[in-house]
């Protein structure tokens, strides 16, 4: 329920689907649904499974097996800003083409 | 622009009805003009942008079920220090108009055709993305049995109390388990705690029947519901979950 311009400084844990947005902003499909595979251990999950952590910074994903950073994203510049991501924490994003609902 | 999928493009709703569901949760039915239609579980962004061109989005869920016109019904708890919800619940009116985009996600979402039966578990306005479920199995009257175990601080909480009585009366196969944590009205019979492992293990469809489990709620419910499910025998990949944000207190 919540997003990037979530403003609470406390840290939240929710998960990938609250970043089902911004995820689609950026790779422009539905990415919750793709499997992704921790670098640190080994586990498979679908992105709307991982751990968020947000601030209006950027977010971060974890592994909910052993919550190391899986993909990281931070957004610069208003209207026109860019996307950072860093997904060293990810070996493998596996895609099944969706056809939209 | 060009390219950008229609899902993705701000458009401008219209608040059709304003609906007060208990004293902090009201539904909002709005019309979307070139709404492409969703999947029971998806959500709907909100934009709101302050005069002086300050923006800030959130992310609702769809409490509708998918339907072939252009109406979405969100289900909205009014957090007291929200920057959002206070303006969607106290402000807006019908005839109201709002930038909003979507369908969003897909991971927690349920088709018909994907059957059960089906184990939903909710906290609080957690019920919003299983109720469209719930809808959208009477709509298409799939044979799907579900068991509803939804968590409640108080009676008088307790979302859709209406339309799940009713409907569970009329359906053999819908069976709804409430339980209240912090109050509980004279005579109440269900249960008083919060959702544990004799809990589910006597309301929900045993492991065995391989259920699809959807649990959405706040953050210590869910993580709790979804580990008992995993120690109860439930494979793992068939229990999706959904945190939400704050919802002002413990359900």
């Amino acid at each position: 329920m919540s997003d990037l311009s979530d403003r609470s400084d406390e840290p939240r844990r929710l998960d990938g689907n609250a970043a089902a947005g911004v995820l689609e902003e950026i790779f422009t499909f539905e990415v919750t649904s793709a499997q992704g595979t921790c670098a640190g251990c080994g586990q498979t999950a679908p992105l709307g499974a991982l751990l968020l952590y947000g601030g209006e910074m950027g977010i971060v994903l974890r592994c909910p097996a052993c919550e190391r950073v899986e993909l990281r994203i931070a957004r610069h510049g208003g209207q026109d800003g860019r996307y950072w991501i860093d997904m060293r924490g990810m070996t493998t994003l596996r895609v099944v083409p969706i056809i939209p609902a | 622009m060009a390219g950008i999928p229609a899902r993705l493009a701000w458009r401008r709703a219209v608040v059709l009805r304003h609906i007060q569901e208990t004293p902090r949760v009201t539904s909002l039915v709005l019309d979307v003009p070139g709404w492409v239609g969703h999947r029971a579980g998806q959500h709907l962004d909100v934009r709101l942008t302050a005069e002086d061109g300050y923006q800030t989005e959130r992310s609702y869920s769809i409490a509708s079920a998918p339907a072939r016109d252009t109406r979405v019904t969100l289900t909205v708890e009014r957090l007291d220090d929200g920057e959002v919800s206070p303006y969607l619940t106290d402000v807006l009116r019908a005839g109201d108009e709002l930038e909003v985009r979507g369908p969003i996600g897909g991971w927690f979402t349920w088709r018909p055709e994907e059957g059960g039966p089906l184990v939903l578990v909710a906290g609080g306005s957690g019920i919003a993305p299983l109720m469209a479920m719930i809808r959208q199995r009477a709509a298409v009257r799939s044979p799907v049995p579900v068991c509803l175990l939804y968590s409640s601080r108080a009676y008088e909480e307790i979302i859709y109390r209406e339309e799940l009585d009713r409907s569970a009366a009329a359906d053999g196969d819908l069976m709804v388990a409430y339980t209240l944590t912090r109050s509980q009205p004279p005579g109440w019979r269900g249960y008083r705690r919060h959702i544990d492992r004799a809990m589910l293990d006597a309301v929900a469809w045993a492991p065995e029947e391989r259920p699809l489990v959807f649990v959405c709620g706040p953050t210590p419910l869910v993580e709790s519901v979804a580990t008992t499910c995993v120690e109860l025998g439930y494979a793992p990949e068939r229990v999706k979950t959904e945190r939400f944000g704050p919802t002002g207190g413990e359900t």
